[in-house]
Formats: C-alpha cells, sequence, structure tokens
C-alpha cells in the first residue's frame, strides 16, 4: 500500500483559516507545535506529529505596508502583509486587518488575533491560496 | 580538491538591453575567453545562472543555447538556479567540477533580462522565490520582506524607525556614489551626488522603504573562465584563485527565528571562512548584496564585519566606504550598479577581479590593491546564499 506521510496537508490548513481555525501538528517527541504544517516537525524533524488547533492568538513581530504592488494585486493596495508569533510557538505570514495610513512602528509587539482569512490566486499559484488575517487586540 | 582559479572575466554594460539574453551571455563570455587568452572550444563544460528567462523571453534552458551561440559544441552547459543567487551557485558548482578533477577549463557566470518584464510583472515574477503558499496569498513582495526585516532590526535594537530610515540612506549614497563612477553600472554618471534627504523623500514601495532604497531591474551578463590553479599561469600572469566557497539554504518566512539574524547566511559565510582559513578581519572589500538597504546592513553584521545591531551606525560613519574599516560595495552595488538577477553573482566577482588587478574606476580602486576580497550573494527572503572568497595568492 502507498504510505501517506502528510498528516496534514497545507489545503487542509487553508480550510482550516477559512473556518477561522488555525491548524497545526504537535510533536510527539519534543511537545512542540508545527504552523504552517510539514511532514516533519519544524522544531526536532519527528514524525510523530498529530493535528491540534492553536488558539489564533499571538503577537505581531513585523509588518511592512505595500505601496507598490505585483501585478495582479493593484486593487488591494496598500495592504498590510505581517508576520505573527502565536502564542504557542510558530510564526505565521498573513495580512493584518489595519488602517494603513495608521499602520506605524509601535504595532510591533501588539497582542493580535485571527479575525478571518484572504483568498488569492494567479494564472501561475496552481490555484488560489488562503492566508490567515489578523486584527490587533486593542 | 584541486585549487581553482579564475583567469578571465567579462561583463555587459548593466541597465536597459536591447539584445536577447543568448546574446548578452555571449558578448559575456567572450570577453572572458578573450581575457583569459583561449580559444572558446577549450571550454569543457558550461555553469550559468538564469533566474526567470521563462518569464523575460519565453526561454528556458538558456545554458544549452548559450553553449550553442558560442559554438562551445556539445559540452555539458547547465542552468543554475537560485533566485538572486544563481550566478554564485553557478560559479560554486563549476568551482567544486574543476577542484574535483573532472574539467580542467569552465565558463561560470550568469545573465537576466528582468527589465523586459516591467515593474509590476516583475516584481510577482520576482515574489516567486518567497514561499509561495504561505507568503504568496499575503501579496508579500522582495522590498515588503526587507521592509520588515528593517522594522525588526530598529525595535530590536532600540532604534527610532526614523533614524534607522536616514542609516539605511547612508548604504544608497554610498552605492550610488560609486555606482556613477562604473562605467558599466546601471545608473552610471546618475546619482553620484544623491542626498540623504533624496533617499528619504522617494516614493514608498514597502514601508519604511523608499524606491531608493532598492536596486533596479537590470539586464546584463557576467561570465568567467575558472581553471585548476595548477595550469592558470599557463594563460595568464594575474589569475585570482577561489580560496573558499560556502551556500546556505533558508526557510519560508514563518520558519525564521529572526529576520535580522539569517541562520542561511551565517552558516554560509562561515563555511567560506573556513574552506579559506580566513577569518573578516582579513577581507579587504566586500561585495554585498544590497538588494536593499536594509539588506547590507543585515549581511555586514551575519557574515561578521560587525557586532549585532553596529552595522547600521557603522555604515552612516563611513566605516564600509573606502578609507574605513572594510570598504563595502565599491563597484556600486546591486543599488548603483543594477540587479539582472541571474548574472549579479558573476558580476560581484568580476569587480572584486579588477579591484585585485588594480583595474577598478578611479575613485571606487582600493589602494593598496587588496589581497582578499569576499562576496555575498542572496537569493529569494534568504532562501539561497552562497559566498566566495578569492585571493591574490593560492591558499
Ligand atoms: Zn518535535
Amino acid at each position: 500500500m502507498y504510505k501517506e506521510y502528510t498528516i496534514l496537508t497545507h489545503a487542509d490548513y487553508e480550510n482550516g483559516i477559512k473556518e477561522r481555525k488555525l491548524l497545526g501538528l504537535k510533536c510527539r517527541a519534543c511537545t512542540r507545535i508545527t504552523c504552517p504544517p510539514m511532514p516533519v516537525c519544524q522544531w526536532c524533524g519527528s514524525r510523530d506529529l498529530e493535528r491540534t488547533e492553536l488558539s489564533g492568538e499571538g503577537e505581531l513581530i513585523t509588518f511592512t505596508v505595500i505601496r507598490v504592488p505585483p501585478e495582479g494585486f493593484e486593487a488591494e493596495v496598500p495592504y498590510i502583509p505581517c508576520l505573527v508569533r502565536t502564542k504557542e510557538g510558530p510564526s505565521v505570514v498573513g495580512r493584518l486587518d489595519h488602517d494603513a495610513e495608521r499602520a506605524t512602528q509601535d504595532l510591533l509587539g501588539k497582542p493580535v488575533k485571527l479575525n478571518g482569512s484572504f483568498t488569492k490566486g494567479d494564472k501561475f499559484s496552481g490555484g488560489p491560496h488562503t492566508c490567515p488575517v489578523f486584527g490587533v487586540r486593542e | 580538491m584541486r585549487e581553482v582559479a579564475i583567469i578571465g572575466i567579462g561583463h555587459t554594460k548593466f541597465g536597459i538591453a536591447s539584445k536577447t539574453l543568448i546574446e548578452l551571455f555571449s558578448e559575456a563570455a567572450l570577453q572572458a575567453t578573450d581575457d583569459a587568452n583561449i580559444d572558446p572550444k577549450q571550454i569543457e563544460a558550461l555553469f550559468q545562472g538564469a533566474a526567470l528567462p521563462g518569464f523575460e523571453e519565453g526561454q528556458v534552458m538558456p545554458a544549452a543555447f548559450s553553449a550553442a551561440d558560442l559554438n562551445l559544441g556539445p559540452i555539458p552547459a547547465t542552468r543554475c538556479e537560485g533566485a538572486c543567487a544563481s550566478a554564485s551557485v553557478a560559479i560554486r558548482d563549476a568551482a567544486m567540477w574543476v577542484g574535483a578533477g573532472a574539467y580542467d577549463l569552465v565558463l561560470a557566470g550568469g545573465v537576466e533580462k528582468a527589465s523586459t518584464m516591467g515593474v509590476s510583472f516583475a516584481t510577482r515574477t520576482f515574489a516567486m522565490a518567497c514561499h509561495a503558499s504561505t507568503e504568496g496569498p499575503a501579496g508579500l513582495t522582495f522590498p515588503g520582506v526587507f521592509a520588515m526585516a528593517a522594522r525588526v532590526y530598529a525595535r530590536k535594537y532600540g532604534i527610532p524607525l526614523e533614524k534607522l530610515r536616514e542609516q539605511m540612506a547612508y548604504v544608497s549614497v554610498k552605492n550610488h556614489r560609486h555606482g556613477a563612477l562604473n562605467p558599466l553600472a546601471h545608473f552610471y554618471k546618475k546619482y553620484g551626488a544623491l542626498k540623504i534627504e533624496e533617499v528619504l523623500n522617494s516614493r514608498l514601495v514597502a514601508d519604511p522603504l523608499t524606491l531608493m532604497d532598492c536596486c533596479p531591474f537590470s539586464d546584463g551578463a557576467s561570465a568567467l573562465v575558472l581553471c585548476a590553479a595548477e595550469v592558470a599561469r599557463k594563460y595568464t600572469d594575474d589569475p585570482v584563485y577561489i580560496l573558499g566557497t560556502g551556500q546556505g539554504s533558508g526557510t519560508p518566512l514563518s520558519k525564521m527565528e529572526d529576520l535580522t539574524k539569517p541562520v542561511s547566511r551565517i552558516r554560509s559565510a562561515r563555511a567560506a571562512f573556513k574552506q579559506a582559513d580566513l577569518s573578516p578581519e582579513d577581507i579587504d572589500m566586500v561585495e554585498i548584496h544590497d538588494c536593499f538597504t536594509i539588506a547590507e546592513l543585515i549581511a555586514l553584521e551575519s557574515i561578521g564585519f560587525f557586532t549585532w545591531g553596529e552595522a547600521a551606525e557603522a555604515t552612516a560613519t563611513g566605516q564600509t566606504d573606502l578609507g574605513g574599516k572594510i570598504p563595502v560595495n565599491m563597484s556600486g552595488g546591486l543599488i548603483g550598479k543594477g540587479h539582472p538577477i541571474g548574472a549579479t553573482g558573476a558580476s560581484q566577482i568580476y569587480w572584486l577581479v579588477k579591484q585585485m588587478r588594480g583595474e577598478a574606476p578611479n575613485g571606487n580602486q582600493i589602494n593598496p590593491v587588496p589581497e582578499y576580497g569576499m562576496t555575498d550573494t542572496l537569493g529569494g527572503d534568504f532562501g539561497t546564499l552562497c559566498h566566495i572568497i578569492l585571493g591574490r595568492s593560492k591558499r
């Protein structure tokens, strides 16, 4: 029989985000969390993994406001890609739901929470992909 | 491993080219074989960096057609792809094959026609070197990634963002000043008198990076003839030796521990120093991958020229210019010289060799002629890193 190595596919992960759930993998070897999913633990490389759901809460590590977009993203400008470190440990890339004109350096370190999803695809992307959208918790 | 020497170098004018990418590469290649005083037919293999030729001219597999265009015969010709580090990966692999004894004489380099894509489509295709499934829908761009890194740098070292922007602007001013003196540079005679305020006040691309914090989309090619060091003096009186190389791979952005301390770059640089049996203090000049101003600062610290958090202030006080602790990007770097991505690593080597021959443009030449030089080339958002250390004498 063909052996399946992927415990949580990227499609599963994206479908979770669409339902406002941040899915990941818990490692039985080192107890740490892998997210977005990989076939092995992102910390120790173990394959002894089980599905888990993260809280969707974290800290804003950094962001930028895109003013010059790639082809196909013109209508969205200005938008804010961000990097969030989740409460559970791993970081995720997503978008920040925030007024671009008021997105300043003092946002760094603020608590954020998953509050939606953003789906985008073009003829190069192999179909649409979905990323998490985070909101700042005041 | 045998030692490897560079005996010939070639470099087209960087900027906007009307020639095809095959023609551009051939031009650089023939300059290099002429410089080495060899007949191109003596070349045993070709290693060519090219990142996005399929999107630029609908041309994949350009290496084979380059070999054909140069009438090299049916020799092995391999395209190497590591985004903006493609040429450095090609040169490193070429050096490995020569070092291993498989070939004595090879051609290595790279080519790109990035300008043909235009800003919007080029921004899209460059972003393909980000992790597509997670960073694609977020709409990340390369300036975006480095803008994010700049914010982390400012917070980590307690630098007000406006102050860091000013320190970053010194990178642009310095590199444009040297690029303006380089006749093969994209911005030759263009921004030699650029002012800090002009960098700060140019158009925002990805907050806090402005247009003048960014390198341009360029066309161009550069090529080198590599040969076994033991026979190098048969061809030239002034071979330059490859003393050490390193390569490292990164992760999607989400798996990086710290955007200002890319492990891929630290590992790659250390491997190159180890092989060369040298340390950062020994290096007389470096060509760094300054795709964005902040990128030069992060690189300087990751390689070990400055301790963590010190490169910004050191740059603002002239420590990376002529006469400073370590002259950085005396060719103009990517910002002043231009960035035909698949060619950049070879161009960096070209300008180190020119420096070592004492043939760099007036105002860019380091005196005395440098003994050791290093290149730092980055592909993607820290996905592929490559370092090459050159010396005027064998190890
Ligand atoms: Zn683990």
